[in-house]
């Protein structure tokens, strides 16, 4: 197998590279450990106060399902912190090194961007991980909820089929800012708050307009949501969420290459306009 | 491997002249790079100088593969970069005017990822840092984070970081830039060394004209993204020195002579037209 100077990686070398993002991007987490604090507290409010209000709501109905009702906002609030975590580790690919002002040695180093991001990519999944747990057990001692009928394989395939496309969902995300570089972060932004929208987070996407239904469709996160939902509040297996993730890996298998051909696309029009460096 | 470093050819680039999406709106191009050509020799330090605007840093990032030119062609070891980007990256490293680091991160934290990316093991890194600090007195800094370190400091960490991945061809965009008058010679001095000892190839900008003297053994001299004359030193001088002794010839009269204005002066006009 030829070297790196060759164009070619050993699977342990491939792996190596993009793991240099992972502990790279740990060791900011280590250095901005406030920042995390305050996210975590957020989160927390957050999804109590949301949750609560499903113990209102149930409050003043006769024969409400209200454990119910407090599972689907909690799962609601809980998956869109993880959403929320890792489409803003991975968006923030181009426009926290441009802030860093590293932007130009970390893009002229021989590393394939598949992999670059691939390391970004493993590392915002593992930290949405590691928050969103972090809220859903301090949340856990404000709720009395029997999670007796949650099927834990199946909501584990949930999370890690769903989480490619939402990596690749942010990836397209974060390439705004190689494209605008004064207005492409708040474009960002703007993805998610239209993806918290459409998706069924705190509601189902019935309720919708028609017309907004439609965009419904075409989010990962509405299928996420509902493997999510039908694997903690249904019970339902593998075999039962077997459409939803097939569903989901489809997602996948067509935005993990659409993402990555749009970045490098976006990458090789800002170093033909000179717009890698600018800031906003 | 080619043995040409690096090979230069009717290298233009131009920003701006882009159809606003909106408005309709045509810009005016703006050449920052006119038809370039030159090619360094293995192991030499070749210099571009010129004042700050005049194409230098553009030049270099076209070079590094962070800017894709208009024209012309860039090859490293005989590698088109744009067909064999990653394998030309991999031949190449880079010092920036600005030292350019994850500021809370350590120096050693950086240079671990900075030079991981380039498919180095934490071992060799850790080795080969030490080394390199020590040598630029920075060793006893390595743990601390970016923003303790001054400015000079943080420089001298740039310089261990390009180094630091063997590069065989170092583009070194006025690396002295900040830095007080021991920490430049301390750098230049490393400059040398590494040279000497590591068969390494630099591309130097730079606006020092006593810095280019010492270091180069070509300079090229760069003047609104035009090169206007190229040769050694001595070459240089001996253009200009019209019967005059050479030792009454500094660079500084070099530049003088063949813009019509010294560094200072064509810098004023490159800002304000």
């Amino acid at each position: 197998m030829a070297s790196i100077a060759g164009g070619m990686f050993t699977g342990n070398s491939a792996w190596a590279l993009s793991m240099a993002f992972v502990e790279r991007q740990t060791n900011l987490w280590k250095r901005y450990w406030g920042w995390e604090l305050v996210w975590l507290v957020y989160g927390v409010v957050n999804t109590v106060a949301i949750t609560l209000i499903a113990e209102q709501v149930g409050a003043g109905v006769v024969d409400a399902d209200i454990s119910g009702l407090v599972l689907f906002l909690l799962i609601g609030t809980l998956v869109w912190a993880y959403l929320s975590a890792v489409l803003e580790d991975i968006s923030l690919v181009i426009e926290w090194e441009r802030w860093e002002g590293t932007i130009e040695h970390t893009l002229m180093a021989p590393v394939p961007r598949w992999l670059h991001l691939l390391g970004m990519s493993v590392f915002g999944i593992l930290h949405g991980l590691v928050r969103t747990a972090l809220i859903f057990a301090i949340a856990l001692l404000f709720f009395d909820i029997d999670f007796g009928n949650v099927n834990l394989l199946a909501l584990v395939a949930v999370v890690l089929v769903a989480s490619v496309s939402v990596a690749a969902v942010a990836i397209l995300a974060g390439l705004l800012p190689l494209l605008y570089p004064e207005r492409g972060s708040q474009m960002s932004m703007m993805v998610q708050a239209s993806l918290l929208l459409v998706s069924g987070v705190y509601y189902e996407v019935e309720v919708l307009p028609a017309w907004l239904q439609v965009f419904s469709f075409i989010s990962p996160a509405t299928y996420f949501l509902d493997g999510i939902r039908a694997a903690m509040i249904d019970g339902q297996g593998l075999a039962d969420v077997a459409g939803t993730l097939g569903i989901l890996a489809l997602f996948g298998v067509i935005m993990v290459p659409m993402s990555l051909w749009a970045f490098n696309w976006a990458e090789s029009y800002a170093k033909r306009t000179g717009k890698l460096k600018r800031t906003g | 491997m080619h043995s040409i470093p690096l090979e230069v050819t009717n290298l233009s680039k131009s920003f701006g002249g882009a159809r606003q999406f909106l408005w309709r709106r045509e810009k005016e191009p703006v050449a920052a790079i006119r038809n370039v050509s030159f090619q360094i020799e293995r192991g030499e330090i070749y210099g571009v100088i010129g004042a700050n605007g005049s194409g230098k840093s553009t030049l270099v990032r076209m070079i590094s593969t962070l800017l894709t030119p208009d024209e012309g062609q860039i090859s490293v070891f005989g590698l088109d970069i744009r067909r064999h980007e990653l394998e030309a990256r991999r031949l190449i490293n880079r010092v920036s005017p600005d030292p350019s680091f994850f500021k809370n991160m350590s120096a050693l934290e950086n240079l671990l990822f900075f030079a991981r990316i380039y498919g180095m093991g934490p071992a060799e890194i850790k080795r080969k840092a030490a080394e390199i600090l020590g040598r630029l007195d920075l060793a006893d800094r390595i743990r601390e984070p970016m923003l303790n370190l001054s400015r000079g400091q943080q420089q001298k960490v740039a310089v261990a970081r390009a180094f630091l991945t063997s590069p065989v061809l170092m583009l070194l965009d006025e690396p002295t830039t900040g830095l007080d008058p021991a920490s430049k010679l301390q750098v230049q001095q490393f400059v040398r060394e590494v040279r000497e000892q590591h068969d390494a190839t630099i591309l130097l900008t730079t606006h020092d004209m006593d810095e280019a003297e010492r270091l180069c053994d070509r300079i090229a001299i760069l003047v609104g993204g035009n090169v206007i004359a190229e040769g050694t030193p001595l070459e240089l001088r001996t253009r200009v020195a019209n019967g005059r002794p050479l030792e009454q010839v500094s660079m500084e009269t070099v530049f003088l002579e063949l813009t019509g204005k010294s560094i200072e002066e064509d810098e004023e006009v490159m800002a304000h037209g």
